[in-house]
């Protein structure tokens, strides 16, 4: 077939050559994003902001500016308000095609829900046809309680894959997968501060699919590290860690194409609605996979596993 | 020699046989779902066939969520209320003992109550705690268990704390929310909405879905009010609210006239509780008014009430507004009556529904209101749909650009796998949201990794010179400790998802989650058998994986 043999030639690859600059890279990406997430910060969606978001689509064109001068003279605080342009949408679904433009539009939060009411009856004195597609309103209490269960589940899935891998293999294997995994959230964070997608629950949703998908490729090489390490007791060890990765190589390229195949037509053809989900998890599968290699083995070779275990406690790394 | 069991053959066919027969109807999703809502039509899907369809979510069909909070708050102040008053009553007659009394606090925690002579506090304590055995006095207010001690009662100098105990407290709690959800669930129900869901959420929430509604209004207009309806006997009327009101009275405004203010006995002669029906009518005047009806009991204090003050004014009050005050012209005596006030038809309608679903014993806050149009969701679903098609064929012809023949079982093995999820998913009732949409297609590239793994094992094991059939058999046994540690690393952050996630979030998980399962099946038992069978079958010289 087409592609057969084709990943087979890459089995001599040195992975560690330039590991070292990439440490650097890694680590100005991640100081990077930091320095973004606090200074530019991350363009919060309602879910988390509290506030009312309506989802509005006219039969005539107008523009973002008639809608700003529509509802610019109540006073409902902080208003933004974006289009939606999508062709490709169009291509992929009917009903909506007809429409002319599709507007997004937030507003603060102020008291009660008469917000929705309010915006609700300017709009429809500027645009007569105008249809409501999605309106959304959360209260500031239940923002906050999101917040608060996004970092909770962020933090408890971290904690428990740590426990899984110290389980499974030994600490170092594990230090290495969550500083992968941190890696992982942090870049994402950034690319989300500089790209000003909104961040809302699915992309809390989509970073712990991401955290998954780390893991899974770091699993995998890390299983291979520990079946070489006892296969190969006196080779070297950035040796077997380099051999591992040769080894797992096609798998990790063949699994991250297909999801990215998966993705991508999600991306594109999926609609408006989940496309930043599916951007957080494109975005997480190039960098969890980039990181199973050149954080998580580069870790390993870092902090040097032991050898001798297999004597001394058959209790640690138990393998199937 | 691969060997191949009969049971196993015959256990993998019976699991994708009856995953088919369940996911059946979800491929001729509109027939059934038109058969569903009437059943005569026959032709469109036969009787024997299962007709489960995937649950699908608000997000996906269109329809209002609310997330409410019962203000639990309100009733227990409610209640330190009345026991002030009775507590009051009881203690002004000890006055000589005690000194001066008075309530030093307004939050709805707990009562406090300030006396004169401090050294006499116990004896004025022991004068409370006679209600703490005064299960008369609490019963008739709220009923449920009140067999223990009710209130908590502490001193400071000369202040003295009551506060419910935890137990009654919780038990209270309880009680406020689980009528709260009835009461919502009939107010939901007469809207006549097709299936919705109400639920009860944490310690005192209230989660309510309406598939199919296309807009919140109304239901906000239902749910929003508490409804309650007191029969008040009215002490005077001015235009100033500034009454001289005792404990037992309370200034009320009016509905009709802005300027006017009623002066009410606070304890009701009677109240919405008691109604037995409400329906809308009109007055004499052909104005929309409701009509009503008492129980028995509150049918013959009524009757007594009106005989008793003929010519005296007599006060509605819904919310704590009066909406109207007419005077009593006769003795009422058959527990029916009418309600006029400036109604509209619409008004009067809900009103008649608001009162016959009942006061809310609390009143409710929105939390959180969602709403998605139907024509939204059907593009959501449209687009989902596509997308999943056409991810689905790229990693099709992918896999089979890369492994060929063994790209094809495991393309089989990815199908089987789409119709292993649907058939569970309809099986669990598990609701399909857009996320859980997206789930299923990262499952379409994810499900093939266990395939993957397996695959690049055996070709290895092919370049160790090993022969064709030990290499397929060593190929599955090493790969299985990764397949393993892989999908139970995915499986915890599906399961963190679903335990933490709220609303669509929870779909994405279940789905992922059911993903996870069914392509480690599908990959270690269905591909495996495909190619032991090829195996077996052709007995192939070389292996071209």
């Amino acid at each position: 077939m087409l592609f057969r043999g084709l990943f087979n030639q890459w089995n001599e690859i040195e992975f560690f050559r330039f590991s070292n600059v990439l440490s650097f890279v890694s680590l100005g990406a991640i100081a990077m994003s930091i320095i973004l997430f606090l200074i530019i910060g991350l363009n919060y969606g309602i879910d988390f902001r509290g506030g009312t978001m309506f989802m509005v689509s006219t039969p005539e064109k107008i523009k973002v500016s008639d809608i700003r001068n529509t509802l610019g003279g109540s006073n409902l605080g902080d208003i933004s308000i974006s289009e939606t342009t999508d062709p490709l949408e169009k291509l992929s679904a009917g009903t909506l095609a007809n429409n002319n433009s599709i507007f997004i539009i937030k507003v603060e939060k102020i008291k009660g829900f008469d917000v929705e009411a309010m915006v609700k009856s300017l709009l429809q004195d500027r645009e007569p046809n105008i249809k409501f597609l999605q309106i959304e309103s959360v209260g500031s209490k239940v923002s906050s309680e999101l917040v608060r269960n996004g970092m909770l589940a962020v933090f408890f899935a971290v904690i428990s894959v740590l426990v899984y891998i110290w389980l499974r293999f030994e600490w170092q294997f594990a230090l290495g997968a969550i500083v992968a995994l941190i890696h992982d959230v942090i870049l994402t964070i950034g690319v989300f501060s500089i790209l000003r997608y909104e961040f809302n629950l699915s992309i809390v949703a989509a970073l712990l699919t991401i955290i998954g998908y780390s893991l899974n490729d770091t699993v995998v090489v890390f299983d291979r590290v520990r079946e070489n390490l006892r296969h190969f007791k006196s080779m070297a060890l950035p040796k077997v860690l380099n051999m591992s990765i040769n080894n797992t190589f096609s798998r990790t390229i063949m699994t991250s194409v297909t999801t990215l195949l998966a993705l991508f037509a999600l991306y594109l053809v999926g609609g408006d609605v989940i496309r930043g989900f599916t951007f957080a998890m494109i975005w997480g599968v190039l960098v969890g996979t980039y990181s199973s290699i050149f954080v998580a083995a580069k870790i390993l070779l870092i902090l040097d596993v032991k050898r001798n275990w297999e004597e001394k406690d058959s209790k640690a790394g138990t393998q199937f | 020699m691969p060997k191949l069991s009969y049971f196993r053959i015959a256990l993998i066919a019976l699991i994708c046989l009856s995953a088919l027969w369940f996911a059946s109807p979800n491929f001729f999703y509109s027939s059934v779902d038109k058969k569903l809502n009437d059943p005569n039509q026959t032709s469109l899907w036969p009787d024997f066939m299962p007709s489960t369809l995937i649950k699908l979510g608000l997000d996906l069909r269109g329809g209002v969520y609310m997330l409410l909070e019962v203000k639990t708050n309100d009733v227990m102040r409610e209640k330190f209320d009345f026991l002030w008053a009775d507590i009051r009553r009881s203690l002004v007659k000890k006055r000589k003992e005690i000194g001066s009394i008075r309530r030093i606090d307004s939050s709805g925690d707990q009562l406090e109550i300030q006396i004169g002579k401090q050294e006499n506090i116990d004896f004025a304590i022991k004068e409370i705690e006679k209600f703490n055995s005064s299960t008369e006095l609490f019963s008739s207010r709220w009923s449920g268990s009140v067999t223990r001690e009710i209130l908590e009662i502490s001193s400071f100098e000369n202040i003295i704390s009551i506060t419910f105990s935890d137990e009654q407290r919780t038990a209270l709690e309880k009680q406020v929310i689980d009528q709260s959800l009835e009461i919502i669930r009939r107010r939901v129900d007469e809207t006549g909405t097709r299936e919705p869901t109400i639920q009860k959420q944490g310690r005192k929430r209230v989660l309510v879905q309406v598939p199919g509604l296309g807009s919140s209004e109304e239901l906000i207009a239902l749910l929003g009010k508490t409804a309650k309806l007191t029969f008040n006997e009215v002490i005077s009327i001015d235009t100033s609210s500034n009454f001289p009101a005792k404990i037992d009275e309370v200034v009320v405004g009016s509905e009709e006239n802005k300027d006017l203010f009623f002066l009410l006995k606070k304890r009701p002669v009677v109240s919405g509780n008691n109604l037995t029906n409400a329906q809308p009518s009109f007055d004499e005047n052909g104005l929309p008014a409701v009509s009503f009806n008492f129980n028995p009991s509150a049918a013959l204090k009524f009757g007594n009430y009106t005989r008793d003050n003929i010519g005296s004014p007599f006060a509605i009050v819904l919310d704590d507004v009066v909406i109207s005050a007419p005077t009593i012209r006769s003795h009422i005596p058959g527990g029916s009556g009418i309600i006029t006030g400036n109604f509209s038809v619409e008004e009067s309608n809900r009103l008649a529904i608001l009162l016959r679903s009942g006061a809310l014993p609390a009143e409710i806050e929105v939390l959180e209101l969602r709403t998605i149009g139907p024509e939204l969701g059907r593009d959501s679903i449209n687009a989902g749909k596509f997308a999943a098609i056409v991810g689905g064929i790229l990693v099709l012809v992918f896999m089979w650009l890369s492994y060929g023949l063994f790209g094809i079982f495991a393309n089989v093995a990815l199908i089987l796998n789409i119709i292993l999820v649907m058939a569970l998913l309809s099986i669990i009732g598990a609701t399909l949201t857009l996320p859980g949409i997206a789930g299923i297609v990262l499952t379409i590239g994810m499900a093939v990794d266990a395939n993957v793994l397996v695959f690049e094992r055996i070709k290895e094991e092919i370049k160790n010179n090993s022969s064709i059939y030990n290499a397929i058999k060593v190929g599955y046994e090493k790969a299985l400790s990764s397949i393993v540690d892989a999908n139970v690393t995915t499986m915890i952050a599906a399961i963190i998802l679903f335990f933490f996630g709220s609303g669509p979030i929870k779909g994405f998980s279940v789905t992922l989650g059911l993903g996870i399962i069914t392509s480690v099946f599908t990959a270690l038992l269905i591909t495996r058998l495909f190619i032991d069978l090829y195996m077996l079958f052709y007995k192939p010289k070389v292996l071209r994986v």
